[in-house]
């Protein structure tokens, strides 16, 4: 036989390789982003806590417009917003910092499975200093039962950290109804708001959201800013500094302003808001003719997670019986990402997919896309075309879907696990 | 992670792929590895009664690209040989030969386990004694 997996496929001229669809792991920076940022490299370079000089004016004053910019896309005050390095710094941010200065109210901490390990390893810190962590489980869609966290919910309980947007199957949570409940029962809810800002709107009085993370890589925007909201009113929520110095950002996060990136934040909110809803309805419709060419070309795919609460750009599929490594050698100038071990430095599938009950066969084999602002049609029709091929062509070469064609029940089979 | 050409070749191109009936007396089979560890190795030999030497072999694989490199490259190296010949392939040949990283090396003691299983099928069904190599597979890590 003389298969060959990776050929084939013609690249339509309006098709540019390598395609970049993995824009839950970072975004490009929108070149509007980058020509706002540019001015503040050079010229304006001041410092944004110099009082007294128009270096220094300047820069504040264009530090003062991003926390605009950031308060708008959330429903917030310009006053809440905190600039930080990013979103793992933002949670461990809010996380350390509630748990600090709510010590005396209680202990008890409840967080969901799924959650980005800059949100769990944090928790596990605060567990071994003491803290009680209540990890929920999540459905087989992906999302928690309130029922669970009102169960868990007990008057030592002084947060609960839930995400919005998952980055890896990009469901969402039930942010609006997690915060009613919070609210109703006097605890701060802090959510990772990483994958959702930009793409689907946000509102933290709705929502009832006291503390929220963002990140502006995620929404085309620099890579090394982020920001995190704070509640001012009903309930005014405090946070202990984790980062102790010249007491920048009204003491919460000392350090000087990376102004060109919060310039930068600032103005991919901007954008981001201005265009979610076209976005939006682009990307929804580009994800949804990729689930549906892969679909009608294979069988054995699952989707995981639910369809109906998921981010626009995300699409996250196993093909089942062609392991998720192999699959990317063969598709290797499209970026996208597997939960399979082999992609992972632990050499463990998914933790993500596991709690969603799938078999590590399952998580093996999963690939996720995500798409984005600067994908075309003709890039999506491609990628569909390419990767049915290679799972395909892998499948021929996979004992596995040999024997589950021919009736073999391969979960009977005594596999020897090594 | 950066693949070496040859794993890449491997992969591109696999050697021997396929089946072969599983009942003929002439026929030994091995299976190896596991669904949910992420790679699972068929190896099928056909050995000619009257010299034992390997005439054919293939494989399927469910696995990364090394480990599809790794069983290509086992079916390969079979052919022509006696099945004690065989016996000799050693897991760290195939690490040199295909430049394999240190975290892939469990793939290429799966394909070892693979022509272990293989010629341990044919021994059994051709009621050839165990001999002096173990033909069970041994445990990959």
């Amino acid at each position: 036989m003389s298969t060959v997996i990776n050929d084939s496929i013609s690249v339509p001229a309006n098709v540019h390789l390598p395609i970049y669809m993995d824009n839950h792991a970072t975004t490009p920076l929108d070149p509007r982003v980058l020509e706002a940022m540019m001015p503040f490299f050079t010229g304006k370079f001041g410092n944004a806590a110099s009082r007294n000089h128009s270096f220094g004016w300047e820069a504040e004053q264009a530090v003062e417009a991003a926390r605009e910019q950031v308060a708008k896309i959330i429903g917030a005050t310009a006053k809440e917003i905190i600039f930080t390095s990013g979103a793992t710094e933002s949670n461990n941010l809010a996380i350390k910092g509630i748990a600090e200065m709510y010590k005396e109210r209680g202990n008890h901490i409840i967080t969901q499975v799924t959650e980005h390990k800059a949100v769990l390893d944090t928790c596990k810190r605060l567990e071994k200093a003491g803290y009680r962590v209540t990890y929920l489980p999540v459905k087989a869609d992906g999302l928690i039962d309130l029922e669970d966290l009102k169960r868990a919910i007990d008057d030592k309980t002084i947060l609960v950290t839930i995400m919005i947007a998952n980055n890896e199957i990009g469901i969402l949570q039930p942010t609006a109804e997690i915060g009613k409940l919070c609210h109703e029962r006097g605890v701060i809810f802090h959510t990772d708001g990483v994958q959702a800002i930009g793409k689907v709107p946000v509102d933290v009085n709705a929502m009832n959201i006291d503390v929220l993370s963002l990140s502006a890589h995620k929404l085309y925007g620099p890579k090394g800013v982020g920001a995190l909201y704070v509640r001012r009113r009903n309930p005014r929520v405090q946070i202990s500094e984790q980062i102790n110095g010249g007491g920048h950002e009204r003491g919460m996060r000392s350090g000087t302003l990376n102004v060109p990136g919060i310039v930068g934040l600032g103005k991919a909110c901007e954008i981001a808001r201005e265009e979610m809803q076209e976005e939006t309805k682009r990307l929804t419709a580009l994800r949804d003719k990729l689930k549906q060419k892969l679909e009608s070309h294979l069988d054995y795919v699952h989707v995981n997670g639910s369809m109906e609460h998921r981010l626009p750009g995300n699409l996250n599929m196993s093909f089942v019986y062609v392991e998720g490594e192999s699959l990317l050698m063969g598709i290797n100038e499209i970026a996208v990402s597997s939960g399979s071990a082999c992609t992972s430095a632990t050499l463990e599938p998914s933790y993500v997919l596991k709690a969603l009950g799938l078999g590590d066969d399952v998580a093996h084999s999963s690939i996720r896309f995500g798409l984005g602002r600067f994908n075309t049609e003709a890039e999506v029709d491609y990628v569909a075309d390419k990767l049915i091929d290679v799972v395909q062509k892998l499948r021929e070469l996979s004992p596995l879907y040999e024997m589950v064609k021919e009736g073999i029940d391969i979960s009977k089979i005594e596999w020897q696990a090594h | 992670m950066a693949y070496s050409d040859k794993v890449i070749d491997h992969y591109n191109n696999p050697r021997n792929v396929g089946q072969m009936d599983k009942n003929s007396q002439e026929v030994g089979t091995g299976l190896v590895g596991a669904p949910e560890c992420g790679d699972v190795m068929r190896l099928q030999i056909k050995v000619n009664p009257e010299t034992q030497v390997i005439e054919e072999a293939k494989f399927k694989t469910f696995g990364c690209g090394s480990a599809i490199a790794s069983s290509s490259l086992a079916t390969e190296w079979v052919k022509g040989k006696t099945v004690d010949e065989a016996m000799e392939i050693k897991n760290t040949d195939i690490v040199k030969e295909l430049a394999l990283p240190p975290v892939k090396i469990h793939c290429s003691v799966l394909a070892e386990d693979a022509i272990r299983a293989a010629i341990g099928d044919w021994k059994k069904k051709n009621g050839v004694a165990e001999g002096a190599v173990a033909a069970q597979p041994v445990a990959a890590n």
